[in-house]
């Protein structure tokens, strides 16, 4: 077996690890599944009436338009969980069984990183579940869900990879768990729940540049309109800004963390 | 070639120096006991030689490999139980098991195989499918031991695995020591327990505040400091007496009290005979007899000018006759 073959099986193993883990930990896979459901519950069921609004995108029903905003929701916080899952692994020693087996320590990261992503996928498949179920349509079928599947699936992964660094920078779960308000802060501060031709300055001009909102809309188009290349592009090159941002911490708080031990 | 050979090893922590110039040398096959207080630096020197921490200065190397030049050669020739069982709660025991052998890159059938294998080893057969979190104490320690052993490396890092065990189980994992020793592994034992580092060490490094202060065989450290003597309680006649009869045999050392008389002797339990038959020739009578050996603990104190913590100590070493 070549190198790169024993090198995927550990990443392999080690993703198969990620999920068991929030699967077996209640309070990791709450806040992935339980509270972005909530929240679309409780947001579609209030706010339903938003789609009249001059300015607001064309859409069938608020859900379609929300559902969306939901899955990136729920891959923010697989991230994050996944950085806590990864905190407490440094903390109970886990992570120096890791360290010492014969393996490149990459494989560590992105072994999390593919659990990460694994639950990203879920995500996406709960929520497009949900949509179609309560009566949303995808306007552009099996071919937008699957970009969007796509999109989710990958941005969880990138997405992971800030978690990731936090936790091997500090270390601490309570610090990544600190960090569940900023997640909520920098999706409110884009266009997941709201279009950004509704919002008032600063927060349209923020979220205009908001990495994260052109992930969304990359998402969103395929629903709600139709396919659109150069949006769908724009979702890509973010998500590969946030993978590269998210690997080089990575890479340089894996360092950090074994010069410090 | 030794197992491990460690030269001037140090590492520095924010200006303090936790380890400071250690040198040592652990032959192959050999149980290598690395003995001190907490904070003496025995976790830090285990983690830069398991490639866990980089040091700040000196050397080392672990089966043949520099521990930072050829840090990945190193963890595929060792196995590495950490005090604190690194262990995940949430897994059970075969998939932590299993989970080990695809990082050492077993194969998946000869690494279901290993599992099972290792799992019926330790006595963890039956709990195997359990979370590790259900797991008591020994039970975890077992376990962590296994995985170590999955690949069947040549150097063995045991940090303390014992501590904070129940005397059945720390006796457990005592002989499971001695059956991979037997078996040709080389372990790397660090505890704080003494009689641990006695019952199982061929060699012993006392480390003290970042220091070695002594190496050398249990024996050896412990004939440095002196040699065993025999306390002996007296039934009837005098002390006086009795001394005289044993100033031929050893040294006469101050007595604890009037019925008892302490002799050193050069041969240990070999020399007890000479005393029993020189004081039943003189019409002696002896109501007990102890052969008192010099302990780690008395080299740990002749060495560093403290003892261990008390409930560190280790149960006095002795062997009692009843005359």
């Amino acid at each position: 077996m070549s190198e790169l073959a024993v090198n995927m099986r550990v990443v392999r193993a080690l993703g198969m690890r990620s999920i068991r883990q929030t699967f077996r930990r209640p309070q990791l896979m709450a806040p992935i599944v339980v509270f972005p459901t909530l929240l679309l519950a409780i947001q579609t069921g209030g706010a339903g009436g938003a789609i009249n609004l001059p300015g607001f995108p064309p859409v069938h029903s608020f859900l379609q338009f929300m559902v969306a905003g939901a899955m990136m929701q729920s891959l923010m916080l697989a991230g994050n969980s996944g950085g806590i899952a990864l905190a407490v692994d440094i903390e109970m020693g886990f992570t120096d069984r890791l360290f010492s087996a014969p393996i490149p320590r990459y494989t560590i990261v992105l072994g999390r990183l593919a659990g990460t992503a694994a639950l990203g996928f879920f995500a996406a498949l709960w929520f497009l579940a949900i949509a179609l179920i309560f009566g949303a349509t995808i306007h552009s079928g099996v071919a937008g869900a699957l970009i969007a599947i796509a999109l989710v699936t990958a941005t969880a992964m990138a997405v992971g990879g800030i978690g990731a660094a936090i936790a091997l920078r500090t270390g601490s779960a309570s610090v990544v768990q600190g960090l569940f308000p900023l997640v909520l802060v920098v999706l409110f501060l884009s266009s997941a729940f709201f279009p950004n031709e509704l919002m008032i300055q600063p927060a349209k001009a923020i979220a205009e540049y908001n990495p994260l909102s052109f992930v969304v809309e990359g998402v969103r188009g395929p629903i709600i309109s139709g396919i659109d290349a150069n949006e769908l592009l724009d979702a890509v090159l973010a998500i590969l800004g946030i993978v590269v941002l998210g690997l080089a911490l990575s890479a340089r708080a894996l360092r950090h963390r074994l010069r410090v031990g | 070639m030794p197992a491990i050979v460690v030269e001037g090893l140090e590492r520095t922590f924010d200006e303090v120096l936790a380890v400071r110039g250690v040198d040592l040398e652990v032959a192959e096959g050999e149980i290598f006991g690395f003995l001190g207080p907490n904070g003496a630096g025995k976790t830090t020197t285990v983690r830069m030689l398991t490639t866990l921490l980089l040091p700040t200065g000196g050397r080392a190397t672990v089966a043949g490999h520099d521990v930072v030049k050829e840090a990945r050669s190193v963890r595929a020739s060792i196995g590495v139980a950490l005090q604190e069982a690194a262990l995940d709660p949430l897994m059970t025991g075969r998939e932590l098991i299993r989970l080990q052998a695809t990082l050492q890159g077993l194969p998946g059938a000869e690494g279901r195989r290993r599992a099972d294998d290792l799992l019926d080893r330790v006595d963890l057969a039956e709990a195997a499918d359990r979370r590790v979190g259900t797991y008591s104490g020994g039970m975890q320690r077992r376990l962590d031991l296994a995985a170590a052993l999955v690949h069947e490396p040549r150097v063995l890092f045991l940090d303390e695995p014992t501590t904070g065990l129940d005397p059945v189980s720390r006796k457990t994992i005592w002989e499971e020591v001695r059956t991979l020793n037997d078996e040709g592994t080389t372990v790397f034992l660090t505890t704080q327990y003494l009689e641990e580092a006695d019952q199982l060490a061929d060699n012993v490094a006392i480390i003290d505040r970042g220091n070695i202060v002594a190496e050398g065989t249990p024996e050896s450290l412990k004939a440095q400091i002196g040699h065993p003597h025999i306390q002996l309680q007296l039934a009837e006649g005098s002390v006086a007496e009795a001394e005289e009869v044993c100033s031929g045999i050893g040294r006469l050392l101050p007595p604890t009290d009037a019925k008892t008389i302490l002799v050193e002797v050069e041969n240990g339990a070999g020399d007890i005979a000479r005393v029993v038959r020189a004081l039943d020739d003189a019409g002696i009578a002896v109501e007990s007899l102890e052969l008192v050996k010099p302990t780690l603990d008395d080299v740990f104190v002749a060495k560093t000018g403290h003892h261990l913590p008390k409930d560190e100590e280790p149960e006095a070493e002795s062997e009692q006759v009843e005359a």
